[in-house]
């Protein structure tokens, strides 16, 4: 049995989550009488009524695993696409690493499904050859079943479960040719449609238990603070409220048979806060502290060739940026059920092995007591790959001896939220007499996610900045470099984690260039990745080619040769990260000195595509994000408390605000690479070379609209 | 506490809570109906979006006696409202289906309910209706332009006398386990 992942996702966390348990078994052991299932792994399951159970070990938060997983192991398996359900695993020690992130599930998944699904294949295979004493080259699995093409006889997969039951799992399977996909590439409906659009779907807030509470938590206002005391004497006046107590240091839980009721017993609740060491920090003395941090050295990130040392004509630049929410429209929640000596959780988490092994923590279990289910998520954007919710709602059902729903209003989440961290960058270049760069450095000035969670720092390279910083241009001298500093702030991964910064400044800065240069800024880049060139970064290899592939693409659909309508404006982004491609170009005019987008083309190279239709959701969803990130997205600090609370002062996009947006694929047979992140970092210097077509005026600090 | 009854989903259902708990939570706690969803509490996000006599409100910011002796329609009751059976979907949730609107889709319930209310009004919207009618409802996911599309496939839909079912949308029906 193979069962873990190909190529290892990128490690989040502080611990082995694959270590393997005794008793962790997520299916019936083989040979179990009562419905005698064949599963040949841990991935699948066939039943005699022809019933293909496909175990999903990712979290669905939108981004379509439920369905692209499935379609990866139903093309090796050749089933009827109309055979697979889908079971969603909780924490588990079957599947490696479980987090869901990084752009990675089809990437990490893409080997282990089409093995799990290939191996189910073969043994089905041999069994029919069994049972009909044939040659097994004379049989042909498809859609669901083997046939006998000589004799023309067939038997479903359901009817030959019993014999494949006894075969040996065999080592190493054959797999499919991407010329003979017949699942894969195809725009199959999501399975989770029609749930969604009934309000059937259970999300995480929706788990109801019996007899269960809720609970709400106030939670000290200043970042670090503490609570030294409270008076609950008004909320237990509140109807329902039922209890009233300290979780941790720098909570107080009240926990009522109604969320109303614990939400009106905290409004009243008198907490005293020890607000600790933060209580003056504001926003402008963190910016202070990344330009300090900036006159330290930094660790390197990439580099070629001698750029300080080449001469030429000098342009240099800084860019911001500052800390933003991930604003999931489903605000954070968690469910629990202490027993004692063991713990179950209803989870909305893009990590179920982290929120098992933190809470086993927290309660002083061992891991294999705690069961970790995953509900669907209301998004995810990265802030579900914290596990403060799970170790609060633990807490909480251990406080009370009951079941409990702990839940986070809109406040809370955006207050106590995870923040992507505020950044500096500097960039440099050396002008050739061409006006192209002959030597270029970028420094990346910010504080580690990483780091801050006390996870390793190896050599003071942040360990996303492998997936999310890379060169774009093969330019002979070339350094990129990383200065970590440090913040109180709160850090977390947020939708393209560093690639969103690195990739606003970058391409500003070509833009800057090709300006200073007097030459189009498409021409311009297309210049420099005109040579196929293969840039090493870390595990990665860039290839100038396919960088070239999507920026051609995206000028070609966008009609970059063509002019524009009188007061329409448009600019040109590329960048890739989690080992994908991608280019954007944005129209714009300007109103009353804003933007408007009015089209945004995307042209994306992520190898294989397994489902056309989720990839255009995603890059889509990925567009607008963006936009909202980069219009008015900004976290600011006053007394150590976070300014914005809701809606109103953290303004996500609104229908009247929608570009159109138009999204093309270059076709290619490369193994998968993500989907999710990419489109994010091409789309804010895209729009702010956009505005300096249009004004002349350069935006070197995010958000746009408050610079 | 206070007894209060209203007319859920066409049933008469008595409720004994705090006079002031939030339509929305009694809906999803009292009576189970999860399908409404918490987004913001404050009327900015439009996730729990239902319809009184007819109106699209935001169900978190309204305090349950205003309610008292209404008539409200949630998402399990909008296919019974336009006089459709159980199993049959409302011509928008079909519509929002075909067009691949939902990724998270935690938002979406609300959005329906409110194009709901639109296209009883205004069966035939343009561009611009929908947008003032939908911009209350926020996405995260980013899948505003999908439901301009999906609300005019549903007007246009509606117009031919098209009645859907999920069984008419064969790829979709499978999968049960995807909940």
């Amino acid at each position: 049995m193979r069962d873990e992942p190909g190529h290892p996702p990128r490690i989040r966390r502080g611990w082995d989550c694959r270590r393997r348990r005794a008793g962790d078994r997520l299916l019936p052991a083989p040979g179990t009488k009562e419905k005698q299932p064949f599963f040949p792994n841990a991935y699948l399951r066939i039943t005699p009524d022809d019933k293909i159970t496909v175990v999903v070990a990712r979290s669905e938060m939108g981004q379509g695993v439920r369905t692209a997983l499935p379609m990866i192991l139903a093309e090796e398996l050749e089933a009827d696409w109309k055979q697979i359900e889908i079971e969603q695993a909780g924490a588990s020690t079957f599947f490696g690493d479980q987090t869901t992130g990084g752009s990675a599930s089809v990437r990490t998944c893409w080997d282990p499904m089409r093995r799990a699904g290939a191996t189910a294949r073969e043994m089905l295979l041999s069994a029919a050859a069994l049972t009909w004493d044939v040659p097994r080259s004379a049989c042909a699995a498809q859609t669901g079943g083997v046939t006998h093409p000589a004799s023309g006889r067939r038997l479903s997969y359901g009817d030959l479960v019993n014999r494949a039951s006894t075969l040996p799992i065999p080592a190493d399977v054959p797999l499919k040719q991407s010329k003979d996909y017949k699942i894969v590439g195809q725009r199959l409906r999501r399975l989770d449609s029609a749930a969604k659009v009934e309000g059937k779907a259970v999300f995480g807030i929706d788990h109801r238990l019996p007899g269960m509470k809720y609970a709400v938590l106030a939670r000290c206002p200043v970042i670090a603070g503490k609570a030294s005391g409270f008076d609950d004497k008004e909320s237990r006046k509140v109807a329902g409220v039922s209890h009233v107590g300290k979780i941790g240091d720098s909570a107080v839980v009240v926990v009522a048979d109604r969320v109303w009721g614990a939400i009106e017993g905290r409004r009243v609740l008198d907490v005293t806060w020890d607000e600790g060491p933060n209580k003056d920090l504001n926003t402008a003395a963190v910016m202070a502290s990344l330009k300090q941090g900036a006159a330290k050295k930094g660790a390197n990130l990439y580099s070629a060739g001698e750029p300080t040392k080449v001469s030429g004509r000098r342009v240099s630049a800084e860019y911001w940026l500052p800390f933003m929410a991930h604003a999931p429209m489903e605000p954070g929640n968690c469910t629990a059920d202490y027993r004692g000596t063991a713990c179950e959780l209803w989870a909305p988490t893009q990590v179920p092995q982290d929120c098992r092994d933190s809470v086993a923590t927290a309660l002083g279990l061992d891991p294999d007591r705690v069961k970790v289910n995953v509900t669907l998520m209301g998004g995810g954007f990265g802030r579900r790959l914290e596990h403060d919710y799970a170790v609060e709602a633990a807490l909480v059902s251990k406080a009370i001896r009951a079941p409990v729903k702990v839940l986070w209003t809109r406040e809370d989440d955006m207050r106590f939220s995870t923040y992507r961290p505020a950044s500096l960058h500097q960039l440099s270049a050396a002008l050739d007499g061409s006006g192209f760069p002959a030597g270029l450095t970028h420094r990346i000035i910010s504080p580690s996610i990483s780091g801050q969670k006390g996870q390793p720092v190896p050599n003071g390279v942040d360990p996303d900045l492998p997936d999310e910083a890379g060169p774009v241009y093969g330019i002979a001298n070339y350094l990129i470099e990383y200065v970590m500093t440090e913040t109180p702030v709160p850090l977390g991964w947020m939708r393209s984690v560093y690639a969103l910064q690195a990739g606003f400044a970058l391409e500003s800065f070509m833009d800057e260039l090709a300006v200073a240069a007097g030459k189009d800024p498409f021409e311009y880049r297309l210049h420099l990745l005109a040579k196929d060139q293969d840039l090493v970064y870390f595990s990665t290899t860039w290839k100038t080619a396919r960088m070239r592939g999507v920026l051609q693409l995206a000028a070609e659909r966008a009609g970059w040769d063509k002019p524009l309508p009188a007061g329409r404006y448009r600019g040109i982004a590329c960048f890739g990260c989690f080992s994908s491609y991608v280019a954007e170009v944005v129209e714009i005019t300007m109103e009353n000195d804003q933007p408007r987008v009015h089209r945004v083309v995307a042209a994306f190279d992520c190898g294989q595509v397994v489902n056309p239709g989720i990839l255009e959701q995603q890059m889509e969803g990925g567009i607008i994000y963006a936009l909202a990130n980069a219009l008015r997205a900004k976290i600011t600090i006053e007394k150590g408390r976070v300014v914005q609370g809701n809606f109103d002062d953290y303004a996500p996009l609104r229908m009247e605000e929608m570009p159109a947006v138009e999204v093309y694929a270059v076709p290619s047979q490369e193994a998968p690479t993500g989907i999710g992140e990419p489109p994010v970092p091409p789309l804010a210097p895209a729009l702010c070379n956009a505005i300096y077509a249009a004004t002349k005026k350069r935006i070197r600090t995010l958000p746009i609209l408050n610079s | 506490m206070a007894d209060i009854t209203l007319r859920i989903n066409g049933s008469e259902k008595k409720v004994t809570v705090p006079p002031a708990t939030p339509l929305l939570w009694v809906l999803r706690e009292t009576l189970g109906l999860t399908g409404t969803k918490f987004g913001c509490g404050a009327g900015l996000c439009g996730a729990c979006t239902v319809h009184v006599d007819g109106n699209a409100i935001r169900s978190c910011s309204i305090p349950l006696t205003q309610v008292a002796g209404k008539s409200v329609t949630t998402i399990e009751g909008l296919s019974a409202s336009a006089g459709l059976a159980a199993d049959q979907l409302h011509i928008l949730q079909a519509a929002w289906i075909a067009e691949d609107v939902p990724q998270c889709g935690y938002c979406q319930t609300g959005q329906i309910m409110s194009a709901a209310a639109l296209l009883k009004k205004n069966p035939h919207p343009t561009d611009e209706h929908i947008t003032q009618a939908m911009n209350g409802n926020l996405c995260r996911c980013g899948t505003y332009e999908r439901i301009r599309k999906a609300i005019h496939r549903a007007a246009d839909a509606a117009d031919s006398g098209v009645k859907l079912s999920s069984a008419e949308f064969p790829e979709q029906a499978v999968g049960g386990g995807a909940r």
